[in-house]
């Protein structure tokens, strides 16, 4: 009787995890999912905060893709050990601070150690030849393969067979002329492959799944070390806010959080312990965080801000209440900014 | 039988289902497990998350902003 092997796929819950994973599933491969949640992760987090995306459908593409597949989908909190991948990438960055092929082979390197943790054999991923700039290329397949320390227990079904034969292809568990020869940006073969599966509905995200392909996410993280005096260091909730509200530093030893809308609002209102808030409370006007060490010429200049952020941006005299973290409150009369008063450099 | 509560409160998606698929490996199949959270997309993925693998959702209960899944405990 021969040995069930078993396959574990790395799931991003776009088009082309889902079908590698389907593919060797249909060899006869016993596959499960994995995805590895880095805190940079695009699925859900925004969603979930702003008030204007609740009309849209809410689910974990991941999740989904392992339920139209069948599968079980093993979900990994790597938000700690991803802090070196971004900070050291020795391949350095993308575009942004997408550091895309550090990246990947730190996530092959965790499934290595699941699959020899779980008594799995190999290892399968949706990378395509050409398909992106940095990650998916011909020259830095094999290095994804070395550095992981996966080697020949990493097999790409799209485009097995323009690369050389792996393990479960040499050993017959699956057959190599069953797999995909996919090069190259356009969809196209990826689209019709997904027909023949019959898989009408996949996400398609724009950019990618991760924060750090985001021109304006990258923005506001280097923003963030550099206040920090080039200290990288970060925590969960470092990054959340930087997917939220309108940042503003007026100078180097503080910067504002200001919510776009309720939604926001209601999401930072969980931060108040954290930093010192301020709301204007003579009109009705957004919640904004103080993040940094501002003196109490700098809190008066916050006041400032936030009042030009309100109702009341066109009055005289606007009422901001200051809470400290304690819980502390107070409330000062401040003139609103104008508008031709905030440099564009202050816009993060 | 077994029950316990998650407290998944302002964390946001995957976070509570990790939490919960963390808890899950400690329980027994027919332990179950209250789940309370704040991101509603926790009434989309933890139910996704228990059907693929294997567990039965007893219940989801949405009220005051905060949002509550009560699970059983599959055989995995």
């Amino acid at each position: 009787m021969s040995t069930q092997r078993k396959a574990v796929a790395l799931i991003s819950g776009g088009l082309d995890s889902m079908l590698a994973a389907k593919t060797v599933m249909e060899q006869g491969i016993h596959v499960e999912g994995i995805n590895f949640f880095t805190g940079f992760c695009v699925e859900g987090h925004t969603h979930a905060i702003r008030e204007r995306d609740k009309t849209k459908l809410k689910r974990n593409n991941s999740l989904w893709v392992a339920e139209q597949l069948g599968i079980k989908l093993h979900i990994v909190d790597v938000i700690e050990e991803y802090k070196n991948v971004l900070i050291n990438p020795k391949h350095g960055y993308g575009a942004h601070m997408n550091p895309c092929l550090d990246c990947k082979i730190f996530m092959v390197k965790k499934a290595k150690q699941w699959i020899a943790e779980n008594g799995f054999d190999f290892i399968i991923t949706g990378e395509v030849i050409g398909q992106r700039p940095m990650s998916q290329r011909k020259a830095t397949m094999p290095i994804v393969a070395k550095e992981s320390g996966a080697d020949d227990l990493l097999l790409r079904p799209l485009c097995a067979r323009n690369l050389r034969a792996t393990l479960p292809e040499r050993e017959g568990w699956v057959d190599r002329e069953k797999l995909h020869d996919i090069t190259g940006r356009s969809r196209k073969p990826q689209m019709a492959m997904a027909g023949q599966f019959g898989f009408n509905d996949y996400a398609q995200p724009a950019g990618g799944c991760c924060f750090l392909t985001d021109a304006s996410y990258s923005s506001k993280l280097v923003d963030l070390w550099k206040a920090r005096d080039d200290n990288k260091d970060y925590d969960l909730d470092d990054v959340m806010l930087l997917k939220v509200g309108r940042h503003i530093r007026p100078q180097q030893n503080f910067k504002l959080i200001v919510a776009r809308e309720e939604g926001e609002g209601r999401f930072l209102q969980g931060y108040k312990k954290d930093f010192i808030s301020m709301n204007s409370i003579s009109h009705s006007g957004p919640l904004v965080l103080v993040d940094g060490s501002p003196s109490a010429e700098d809190l008066y200049l916050a006041a400032s801000i936030t009042a030009r952020y309100g109702q009341g941006r066109d009055a005289g005299q606007v009422d901001i209440s200051i809470m400290s973290k304690d819980g502390s409150e107070r409330t000062i009369q401040v003139k609103p900014l104008l508008a031709e008063d905030m440099p564009q450099a202050w816009f993060i | 039988m077994n029950r316990e509560i998650l407290n998944a409160r302002r964390l946001l998606c995957p976070l509570p289902v990790i939490r919960t698929q963390d808890k899950v490996k400690q329980l027994q199949a027919g332990d179950q497990l209250e789940v309370i959270c704040t991101d509603p997309g926790v009434m989309q993925d933890i139910p996704a998350w228990c059907r693929i693998n294997g567990h039965k959702v007893l219940e989801t209960i949405s009220e005051d902003n905060e949002y509550i899944i009560i699970l059983e405990v599959g055989e995995g």
